[in-house]
């Protein structure tokens, strides 16, 4: 067994085709604080990332689910961040529409957590997600992405324009979510 | 060697420093105290009016007037006291005809945490009133990689603690009665990727007054929150790879929080970084630090671009001098 990354919040190990991810113990965190959320992460996480492939949306199959600790198939491919253009923006704008066509917001959407192996784009790390047809979870989904690819990548606008066409193709009032993340850019700043 | 005159005036501190490559040569500061309740921006601004000159002729009286540039805080902060200091800065670098250098709040926070400890390309957290920001350097600018989608955690601090009687400034007073906490008490945990919210958990805060003590409700929100902050901080590390941890603004004096990101980065195997604390709440010597960094790299602000800029971010503003 051995580990490939060391995520935000887990260690990932590969065991053959499978990846244990294990939520950590954190110390800077108050053990109540702490046991609470990686428990209800991994749980959130097993549960969503199945729920989501049901939704056609492609993610890791999921082989076993302890307290802090998942095992699922291994996406042998790299992270988007790695490779991003305007046309696979526009993939991820297809994935994420069709995730929030299903209810579900992923909550930690960056550049990071999509894998692309094989000329498919697969989506990871549900440990932020939930359940949520509301338009503010939604924009601020579409908004954490849109911060990565300004912070992250070069070409931000071409890449969040791409978004756009994708998302709007597989999710009906994809204008009214774009009009909410716009709203959430101008909150959070200085009055 | 330059020397440059810095002027910071965003929000409640009003303070004028001298510095030059080496060391800061003078500093001079005049805090603003609301009378009641929180900052009241035309309050603050009128402080800063009736105060600069004095502040200003106190700090060139250490070093003397060869100084080769005035630089001043452009933005982010509250319009009427960044107007105020604008206006000041204008007039000195006209009288004294020296050129004039507009610069970022935040990035002033960050580069005075380079200059003062041995941080080179850090992940920063900046938190203050009513800042709250991961910040990292990618070509050619300081990005945003998270920041809260409401209010900063300085601003949630104070807003609970006047709520519970507490004189200002609140935080001070909320990591002292934290310490004498018995129990936590579950409060909302909200992290968005790498931004987050403190409102929530702020109103909770209050809601939680009515069946915990005082002391234990302090306690439960500086761990919630710090937790929050130290967690993004961490995600921010991993997607972009860096290996150091630099804290800024004025909530870095809390002990707490300074510990919670030590550990972190101790158990990420980096290094963590945190300026002594009169660098690391709004300072002339940063102004005047940033100012001379820009100095250096040729850069000037005209008259007319000289505005004050409330909503400046900082990744509107180009790095040439890393
Ligand atoms: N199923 C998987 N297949 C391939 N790589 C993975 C898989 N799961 C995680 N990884 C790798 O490990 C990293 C961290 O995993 P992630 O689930 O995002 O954890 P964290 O919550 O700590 O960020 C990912 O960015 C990715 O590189
Ligand atoms: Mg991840």
């Amino acid at each position: 067994m051995a580990i490939i990354a060391s995520g935000a919040e887990a260690v990932i190990a590969l065991e053959g085709n499978t990846i244990i991810k294990t939520r950590i113990q954190k110390r800077y965190r108050l053990k109540e604080i702490d046991e609470s959320l990686r428990r209800e992460r991994t749980r959130i996480e097993a549960k969503l990332i199945s729920e989501a492939r049901r939704c056609g949306v492609p993610t890791p199959i999921i082989r076993n689910v302890t307290d802090f600790e998942i095992k699922m198939e291994y996406i042998e491919g790299t992270a988007l961040k790695n490779i991003i253009t305007p046309q696979l923006a526009e993939k991820t704008g297809e994935l994420v529409g069709r995730l929030h066509t299903c209810g579900i917001v992923h909550g930690d959407l960056t550049t990071s957590n999509i894998m692309f192996k094989d000329g498919k784009l697969y989506l990871i790390d549900f440990g932020l997600a939930y359940l949520d047809k509301t338009l503010e979870a939604r924009g601020v989904d579409v908004h954490v992405l849109f911060q990565t690819f300004e912070s992250t990548h070069e070409n931000h606008e071409e890449l969040t324009e791409s978004f756009k066409k994708g998302y709007a193709r597989t999710f009906q009032g994809a204008e009214e979510v774009m009009e909410r993340v716009r709203e959430i850019e101008a909150r959070g700043r200085y009055a | 060697m330059p020397k440059i005159l810095g002027l910071e005036g965003t929000a409640w501190n009003l303070s004028a420093a001298v510095v030059d490559e080496k060391d800061v040569i003078a500093e001079t500061t005049a805090t603003y105290m609301p009378t009641t309740g929180g900052i009241h921006p035309r309050e603050a601004a009128q402080h800063h009016a009736s105060h600069i000159a004095k502040v200003v002729k106190e700090t060139l009286k250490i070093c003397g007037k060869d100084i080769d540039a005035v630089a001043f805080s452009q933005g982010p902060g509250l319009g009427p006291c960044l107007r105020t200091v604008a206006t000041a800065a204008r007039a000195l670098a006209l009288s004294m005809e020296v050129p004039l250098i507009g610069v970022n709040h935040c990035i002033a926070h960050i580069e005075v945490g380079r200059w003062k400890t041995k941080a080179c390309d850090p992940v920063t957290l900046y938190v203050s009133g009513a800042n709250s920001q991961v910040l990292a350097y990618r070509a050619g600018r300081y990005r945003v990689f998270g920041e809260t989608l409401d209010i900063g955690i300085g601003n949630a601090l104070d807003k609970f603690a006047r709520f519970a009687g507490l004189p200002h400034p609140g935080g001070p007073k909320v990591e002292e009665l934290a310490k004498k906490a018995t129990r936590y008490t579950p409060l909302p945990y909200t992290v968005k990727g790498m931004d987050f919210s403190f409102s929530g958990l702020t109103t909770a805060a209050q809601e939680a007054l009515k069946s915990s003590t005082l002391q234990d409700v302090c306690h439960s929100f500086q761990e919630t929150a710090f937790a929050m902050l130290v967690e993004v901080t961490e995600r921010a590390v991993a997607h972009t790879g860096k290996n150091e941890v630099l804290l800024a603004g004025g909530v870095g004096a809390n002990v707490r929080l300074r510990e919670m990101l030590a550990l972190m980065c101790e158990d990420r195997g980096i290094e963590f970084y945190a300026p002594e604390k009169r660098f690391m709440g709004d300072n002339g010597a940063m102004i005047a630090y940033l100012g001379l960094l820009m100095y250096k790299s040729g850069y000037r602000t005209a008259i007319e671009d000289s505005k004050a800029n409330p909503n400046f971010r900082p990744d509107d503003a180009e790095v040439m001098w890393r």
